[in-house]
């Protein structure tokens, strides 16, 4: 039997709306890479994420084509590379970015995320070689994404760290300052890092995971804004319902084709992250999908309860499509990939302040934002230290991934390329935050931490 | 294994006769047509039996879009489950 409806609905989905699956991200343990001599472990770990990930692009390659649904990245994802060269007796760890590089290249994803370290609690002499090497690595390789979870509900956060970071971001800033800085794009500071993140920069392969998996991040704010234009006027009841099954629709999508891809290499399926992903194409925004909730610009007063609204539904309509839900799972709102965003920020509607409050009610963090390139790095490790309270106390991930774009100043606009879009620098709070920072130490964990 | 062949465009002499050519000739069985034409616009979805088909999904998918680019039409070939489990429990 043919339904016509629900076959042209999907087509119109994909042409018009830019459905799409965000990405395919293999997963893979790097554990048993580990080894005292760094070119040994690092000949283990292109060994091993070969031989698993030969097959990657030409499966979903095949996959998308028989479904006719476009998958845009794929990625690999890895043990944090801290934890995997602590064992070493290198003293700092660039090469072991070079080679993810070389893997990346070799197989042809997009991106390969784990040149990570966790520290929310303290540094082992793993994580301050790694963290020290991120500037150097991020400018001497293409595809290599870095992160470092600084903060957890149940550890606190780590502000000695969290003020080593601010300075890494300064330095990658500077190391990548004639693409505008675009180093600082492939790094991510976290306060609750999940272990099964599909998405980049921030993806990792947790130590509680399995040997492989296969992971799949959906996208959709296209579709999810078109639903929406055809209940205009209409209740918060309806909005909400109609958000709820637009996502169950895309979710239920991105599973099939995930479990597909995971059948055919025989990697057991991970999870689908449920989050609206958005791309710089036109119509293909997260703040669009506000505005037509009710916002006149995203960023004025009401943005946050839109948002926070949009983000429960889709995980909700998300929820009940898939098997194994993980990774953030939520809207995303980075600013340089998302062309009302940008928009926004263009008009003066939006702020880095709008953007903290929204990061309260959505899945990640201050993503994608371009700051001056002068920026002190007491200031981007204060950022990041906010972020952190923000998810340390609401038992959420947050994030932040902001690009001081050396050079430019407020209302300049850095060019990073592709997926990663472009952004117009945005205004920040001049005062200092150098003494706060300069405190060091670390945070106490939450009262609600002690749950036991 | 089942998939569904969708074509758009304007109409015109032999699109019906190109596409099922083309499938028989590749051990393709047609199971159902759905077909309409509103102002000059020609929509077809064909549900089609892949079990025995003699070519690989994808190279079939290649070839009818050759089709299609040659007549001037939308073709394209998707697999039959992704409409099931995208729009029924």
């Amino acid at each position: 039997m043919i339904n016509r409806n629900n076959i042209l609905e999907t087509i119109k989905m994909i042409d018009e709306q830019k459905f799409d699956i965000r990405t395919i991200t293999l997963g893979v343990s790097l554990l048993d890479c580990a080894d005292t001599s760094g070119e040994k472990s690092r000949m283990k770990i292109y060994d091993k994420v070969l031989r698993y990930a030969e097959k990657l692009v030409p499966t979903v390659e095949t996959v998308e084509k028989e479904f006719g649904i476009p998958i845009i990245n794929k990625r690999i994802s890895v043990t944090p590379i801290a934890l995997v060269a602590g064992s070493s007796n290198d003293k700092d760890y660039v090469e072991y970015a070079k080679i993810l590089d070389i893997i990346a290249k070799e197989v042809g994803v997009d991106f390969i995320g784990g040149f990570s370290a966790l520290v929310h609690k303290g540094n082992s002499k793993g994580d301050d070689i790694l963290i020290d090497s991120i500037p150097a690595s991020l400018y001497e390789t293409n595809k290599v994404c870095s992160s470092v979870n600084l903060a957890s509900t149940r550890a606190g956060i780590n502000m000695n760290a969290v003020k080593r970071v601010g300075e890494i971001v300064k330095e990658t800033a500077y190391l990548t300052r004639h693409e505008d800085s675009v180093g600082c794009a492939k790094f991510v500071a976290f306060s609750n890092a999940v272990e099964d993140n599909p998405f980049m920069a921030g993806a990792f392969h947790g130590i509680g995971e399995r040997e492989v998996s296969i992971s799949v991040g959906v996208s959709g704010p296209g579709v999810v804004k078109n639903a929406l234009e055809k209940v205009k006027g209409e209740s918060f009841d309806v909005v909400s319902e109609t958000i709820k099954k637009t996502a169950f629709k895309i979710t239920r999508a991105g599973e099939l084709m995930a479990k597909e891809v995971s059948k055919r290499m025989d990697i057991p399926f991970g999870i689908m992250d449920l989050s609206l992903a958005p791309t710089p194409a036109i119509g293909d925004s997260v703040a669009e999908i506000l505005e037509e909730i009710g916002v006149e610009s995203c960023g004025t007063h009401g943005t946050t309860v839109a948002l926070a609204m949009l983000n429960d539904a889709v995980k909700k309509g998300g929820i009940m499509a898939s098997s194994h839900v993980g990774g953030l799972s939520g809207a995303f709102i980075p600013v340089s990939e998302d062309q009302g965003m940008i928009d926004s920020v263009n008009r003066g509607s939006l702020s880095i302040d709008k953007l903290e409050a929204m990061t309260c009610v959505c899945s990640v963090g201050l993503d994608m934002i371009a700051i001056p390139g002068d920026t002190p790095a007491t200031t981007i490790s204060a950022i990041i230290a906010d972020e952190c309270a923000i998810g340390m106390i609401n038992n959420k991930s947050t994030a932040v991934r902001v690009i001081p774009v050396y050079g430019k100043k407020v209302g300049e606009i850095a060019e990073f390329g592709g997926l990663l879009g472009h952004a117009p620098v945005i205004q920040l709070n001049s005062y200092s935050s150098k003494k706060l920072i300069n405190r060091g130490g670390r945070i106490p964990a939450p009262v609600h931490s002690f749950k036991n | 294994m089942r998939s569904v062949v969708t074509i758009i465009g304007k109409d015109k002499v032999g699109i019906i006769a190109n596409i099922s050519g083309l499938l028989a000739d590749k051990n393709v069985n047609i199971l159902d047509i759905n077909q309409t034409v509103m102002q000059e616009y020609f929509t077809m979805i064909m549900l089609v039996d892949i079990s025995n088909l003699s070519i690989s999904l994808v190279d079939l998918k290649n070839e009818l879009e050759k089709i299609g680019k040659e007549m001037g039409l939308s073709v394209r070939l998707q697999r039959e489950d992704i409409f099931n489990k995208m729009h029924e429990l």
